[in-house]
């Protein structure tokens, strides 16, 4: 494969086209680099090359590393991955540090070639550290472009000597926000951030970048920590600016990721380490940390769950060739409340058509405002010109008539949670729109199946369960009633894709899956309080369990009521089966004391005036005594974490959950299942079934049949197998 | 195995640690160096009589590097042939240097030794020698690093003292502090620093606030809570290492935590024989010593553990010891030793501490040994226990009884 172009002008300016052929976007693996390599060479050993640019022959320049590559190269190690790993990303450091020094010999005071990036658009993770080890980087102005390093979003970080050249070119501080955050930008921040160094406009790009090139003098074609007396911008850890840097870099990021993020320790480690020694040495460091993580299971489960399963997901099956793709061409809301809003206006901000329903015009418009409201945050932030916000909103039509409902392909019915409600405006929705037209009901807790009854045609009938706030949770859970037929999934899917959010499909019942996963979590903690576990212990041990807030917090978020209602509920449908908890108590109690969560300003935490939360409501010692003997974090850790991943196994084994991939991906985006174990059935493989088991067998003796391994589980611990390995290739989604 | 006597005690007054500090101007070398000499001159000490100088000092850069024990000795009146050694056990360097100079004379490897320790906090920044407790992160988050004033907080967080507690130990110890000063407590030990023309730079311990009340303590703002809430953000570390607790309360504040100082402090140490050839007699016994390690992120409940294994090893109880020197590095710490262990304010600090008079790091081991066996004399009791806090985790306790 031939993955660059070579050419050399009158000048002598070579240019480097990464052009992979076939491909819309360019990546970089160990053949590609070794093409390049040979490139680099010719650079640098013909005396009639002045210098060269690299640039690409697509509208973006690179998306970054080819992970399935680095998945390779492990596999390739055989009984030494990570030597391999090691090697291989040693090599890269080779091939760019060749470029950065292009071709000098400081010992014989030669000189070396100048090289330009010239970036045509996007330049994420290798593509911008390919970037960095130029001396110069042009970028054409388009501000759809993406540039930085998302490495640490998928468990890694920038392993390419982008960690080791971004701290020495911005120092710690201001290298931080991007490698620690995974941060990407427009060009022209990039270029503010000290990123890149000039954005020019596309036409001009390859003109700029040579003619840099023809015009620089090979002895300024040097990088500053090349020269000798080379010091770090703001410091070095034990100089005297940069000891409290470093001191307070270690704090901040132990405190935020709560130590249970083994790439941003690594990262740190490389950062720290490289920052005292010599460059070249630094690269060694990045590489053997960058080994490291590549090693530990977790960085292996957040990139399958969250770069190849959710990619997969967001994919969807392959379309027969020639086929229409379905799509929602216009797209109607009942209800313009809070959820209905939200809906419509990740729907406008992609170009669908709204037409947003509600008993009266005012109501309706309200709703509209709504919309308006969160595309102005957009535009406040720069994400969106103050011209397209009014075209898109110009796109949402409030109003109070269900009869202009009748062109859309997709009707969503966002009103209250109540039943009685929901089957009259789902009947009265059916009766308005065309007869192809899907209708869902955007519910997180109403079998499907009951409200299907109000829809004379169950088959166009499905759920859609949307996530607060709809415009930040990335996830749409797609719930199949017993009726509903295939055509109308395929559109719900297709909304999920235009909208951008990635969808999981799964069968009906109690809670679907996120939910049913949520709501025990919701009470074990609950339970604990009863138990006499201090709150805070609670709290803190699910924190550090990498969950974005505790059991108590979540409730207080969703209110006590709630959860009240749903126990009451759950009574009335399962009769005997439904097992008293005591968290059910806690929670009545709650309500009597009129402490209903952060909508009534009191709840297990205390609020001021303004509603913000001031801590755990110090009540709850009275009404629950702290107990004298208080369990280990790592048990309080362990029942909130198997709570969780028991009862998606029990999904998977009901048929609710069709594919693992989807409970893991739904786990992270749906809830914040602790992102760095790559969901419940990932956590499960990589604990390992027979371990999980003596951890449930252990729990349930002390707590009870809530932690009773599943049959599928202890049928998988006898026989090794692991969920991945037994369901592969069985997932229904792709 | 022999005893290990103490005939003698010198320390300087205690110098405001900062640029405006009356021992600013006095290299460390020669603080040092001050103490020695009259600690040898008292003594009747002769060339060579000296085994070691064994001399706690923390921050060992710039002019405290370069072992400045052995500068200190080169500086001084001594001579060249006696060796020496900084030793760094944090705040309980001091102490430290005692305790292995007792070892020394107990051995029989040295007759005379003198320890005790300096440190210029106003010339050498405390944390100007770097750390890879802090900085190096695969280490700061394995042991859960937080500077010791949040560990201070988390204390008095954890066992429940409250801000208006410390504020009162503190009005406490600043009260103590300023009776024993006008009391003369502190003459028999401390000596002024002098200039070369004999000039006074400075002879009184310069932190006193006898006029410290409750009201002017509540005026001040906590310390560590920036650092703890907001950036970078300790508190959050410290309940990954304590999950029981909801926050840390941010108690300690400059006015009840020790103060930054300037300052040296000598012991002389010896068997019997040298009390014999110098004609001196020997003052108290080193009973028992001890060292611990502890939890590294709440930091400083070392004397509590400290102490349990000097009383075990003297095969003491704690209602043996008659008084008690607990470096008040913060008052949580002071306060957790006495509700664990069962001690009474009134045996504890008699002659208040660190919060009243600073806390020169390296020295202030040496410094309360020291004001120990003066208050033990003058009170005509037996026994004393003197211990400190050790950053990183640690404790170090030393059980003296008179002859």
């Amino acid at each position: 494969m031939s993955g660059f172009n070579f050419a050399t002008d009158s000048r002598g300016v070579a240019t480097i086209t990464w052009d992979i052929p076939d491909k819309s976007m360019n990546i970089l693996n160990f053949e590609l680099l070794e093409e390049l390599d040979g490139l680099v060479d010719r650079v640098l050993c013909d005396d009639g090359i002045k210098g060269a640019v690299i640039t690409s022959g697509k509208p973006d320049f690179s998306g970054g590393m080819d992970l399935n590559t680095l998945a390779a190269l492990k596999a390739s190690g055989g009984d030494k991955p990570a030597q391999r790993i090691f090697d291989g990303t040693m090599e890269l450091h080779r091939v760019l540090r060749r470029i950065e020094t292009g071709g000098s010999d400081p010992k014989a005071g030669r000189p070396g070639k100048p090289f330009a990036a010239a970036l045509t658009g996007t330049a994420l993770g290798i593509g911008i550290e390919v970037a960095l080890a130029c001396h110069r980087v042009f970028a054409s102005d388009r501000p759809e472009a993406r540039i930085g390093f998302p490495e640490i979003r998928l468990g890694l970080f920038p392993g390419g000597g982008g960690t080791t050249r971004l701290v020495r070119m911005l120092g710690l501080m201001r290298a931080s926000t991007w490698l620690f955050e995974g941060r990407t930008a427009d060009p022209a921040r990039a270029a503010d951030a000290g990123l890149i160094n000039e954005v020019v406009p596309a036409a001009g790009l390859a003109a700029a970048a040579g003619d840099w090139v023809a015009g620089t003098a090979w002895s300024d074609a040097v990088k500053p920590w090349d020269v000798r007396g080379y010091r770090i911008p703001g410091g070095a850890p034990y100089q005297r600016d940069g000891f409290p840097v470093f001191t307070g870099a270690t704090a901040q990021v132990h405190g935020r990721t709560r130590g249970v993020y083994p790439a941003a320790k690594a990262l740190l480690s490389a950062i720290y380490e490289g920052s005292l020694v010599p460059f070249d040495t630094a690269l060694r460091i990045e590489a053997r940390w960058f080994t490291k993580v590549m090693m530990n299971p977790s960085s292996a489960a957040m990139i399958n769950t969250l770069f190849v399963n959710k990619r997969a997901l967001d994919k969807g099956p392959a379309q027969p060739a020639g086929a229409d793709a379905p799509r929602v061409r216009a797209l109607g809301i009942i209800g313009a409340g809070m959820m209905g809003a939200g809906i419509g206006h990740v729907a406008a901000a992609a170009g669908i058509p709204v037409v947003l329903v509600d008993r009266d015009r005012d109501t309706a418009e309200r709703g509209r405002a709504i919309i308006g409201n969160l595309m102005e945050e957009s535009v406040q932030r720069g994400r969106m010109t103050a011209d397209r916000k009014a075209e898109l909103l110009s796109g949402v039509a409030a109003t109070d008539r269900y009869r202009d409902l009748a062109d859309c392909d997709l009707v969503i019915e966002a009103v209250f949670e109540d039943p009685g409600v929901k089957a009259r405006v789902i009947a009265a929705a059916a009766e308005a729109v065309a007869p192809g037209t899907v209708i869902a009901t955007n519910t997180s807790t109403l079998p499907i199946s009951e409200l299907s009854q109000s829809c004379p045609d169950g088959e166009r009938f499905l759920g859609m369960h949307f996530f607060s706030p709809v415009h930040k949770m990335m996830l749409l859970e797609i719930i199949r009633g017993r009726d509903t037929g295939a055509p109308a999934v395929e559109t719900a899917v297709a909304f999920s894709r235009q909208v951008r959010k990635t969808p999981i499909v799964v069968n009906d019942a109690r809670f679907f899956y996120a939910n049913r996963c949520v709501i025990p979590y919701i009470n074990e903690g609950v339970r604990m309080v009863a138990e006499g576990v201090r709150p805070a212990l609670v709290e803190n041990a699910a924190r550090s369990l990498g969950m974005p807030v505790g059991p108590l917090q979540l409730v207080d978020e969703t209110s006590l009521d709630l959860g009240v209602a749903i126990a009451k509920a759950s009574r009335a449908a399962l009769g005997a089966k439904h097992a008293d908890s005591p968290a059910e108590t806690v929670m009545e109690r709650l309500v009597e004391l009129g402490r209903l969560g952060r909508k009534s300003g009191a709840g297990f935490y205390a609020y001021d005036g303004r509603g913000r939360r001031q801590g755990l409501w110090a009540g709850l010692g009275e009404n629950w005594p702290i107990a004298s003997g208080q369990p280990g974090v790592a048990t309080v850790r362990h029942r909130l974490l198997l709570i969780q991943v028991l009862e998606a196994v029990r999904t998977l084994e009901d048929g609710v959950l069709r594919d693992i991939r989807e409970g893991d991906v739904g786990a992270i985006l749906g809830w914040g299942f602790a992102p760095w174990s790559g969901g419940p059935f990932t956590w499960l493989d990589t604990v390992g079934a027979d371990e999980a088991v003596s951890i449930c067998d252990r729990l349930s003796e002390q707590l009870g049949d809530r932690f009773s391994a599943p049959g599928l589980l202890r049928k998988m611990a006898g026989t090794g197998e692991t969920f991945h390995g037994r369901f592969a290739g069985t997932g229904t989604a792709t | 195995m022999r005893d290990a006597y103490i005939y003698d005690t010198v320390r300087t007054p205690r110098g405001k640690g900062k640029a405006d500090g009356s021992l600013h101007e006095v290299p460390s070398v020669r603080l040092s160096a001050d103490v020695i000499n009259s600690i040898s001159a008292r003594n009747n000490l002769r060339a060579r009589q000296v085994g070691d100088v064994i001399w706690g000092n923390v921050t060992q850069v710039g002019e405290q590097g370069a072992c400045l024990a052995r500068s200190a000795v080169l500086f001084s009146d001594l001579d060249d042939s006696v060796p020496a050694v900084s030793v760094n056990r944090f705040c309980a360097s001091g102490l430290e240097a005692v305790n292995m100079a007792a070892n020394q004379i107990r051995s029989g490897a040295s007759g005379a030794v003198i320890a005790g320790g300096v440190e210029s906090m106003s010339r050498v920044p405390m944390g100007s020698d770097g750390g890879a407790i802090a900085a190096d992160p695969a280490l700061a988050m394995k042991a859960h690093f937080v500077p010791q004033g949040i560990s201070a907080d988390i204390i008095a967080t954890r066992y429940g003292f409250s801000r208006t507690d410390c504020d009162a130990f503190a009005v406490e110890s600043q009260a103590r502090a300023a009776k024993a000063d006008a009391e003369g407590r502190f003459d028999r030990s401390r000596i002024p620093v002098m200039d070369q023309n004999g000039l006074t730079i400075l002879g009184t311990d310069e932190q006193i606030r006898q006029d410290t009340d409750m009201q002017a303590l509540g005026a001040l703002k906590p310390s560590f809570k920036d650092i703890g809430e907001s950036m970078p953000g300790f508190d959050a570390v410290a309940m990954l290492r304590f999950p029981e607790l909801e926050r840390v309360d941010h108690v300690h504040h400059a006015g009840n935590s020790s103060a930054i100082s300037d300052g040296a402090a000598a012991v002389l140490l010896g068997d019997a024989a040298l009390g014999e050839e110098n004609g001196l007699t020997p003052r108290a016994r080193v009973r028992a010593a001890s060292r611990v390690g502890t939890d590294p992120t709440i930091m400083l409940t070392g004397p509590v553990p400290a102490t349990e294994m000097a009383l075990e090893a003297a095969g003491m109880q704690i209602g043996d010891i008659d008084l008690f020197e607990v470096n008040e590095a913060f008052a949580s710490v002071v306060l957790y030793f006495m509700s664990s262990l069962g001690v009474d304010h009134a045996a504890i600090n008699v002659n208040g501490g660190a919060i009243a008079m600073g806390h020169p790091i390296g020295a202030t081991g040496a410094m309360i040994l020291g004001t120990l066996i003066d208050e033990l004399e003058r009170r005509d009791k037996e026994t004393g226990l003197a211990t400190l806090c050790v950053g990183s985790g640690m404790g170090v306790a030393t059980i003296v009884e008179r002859i």
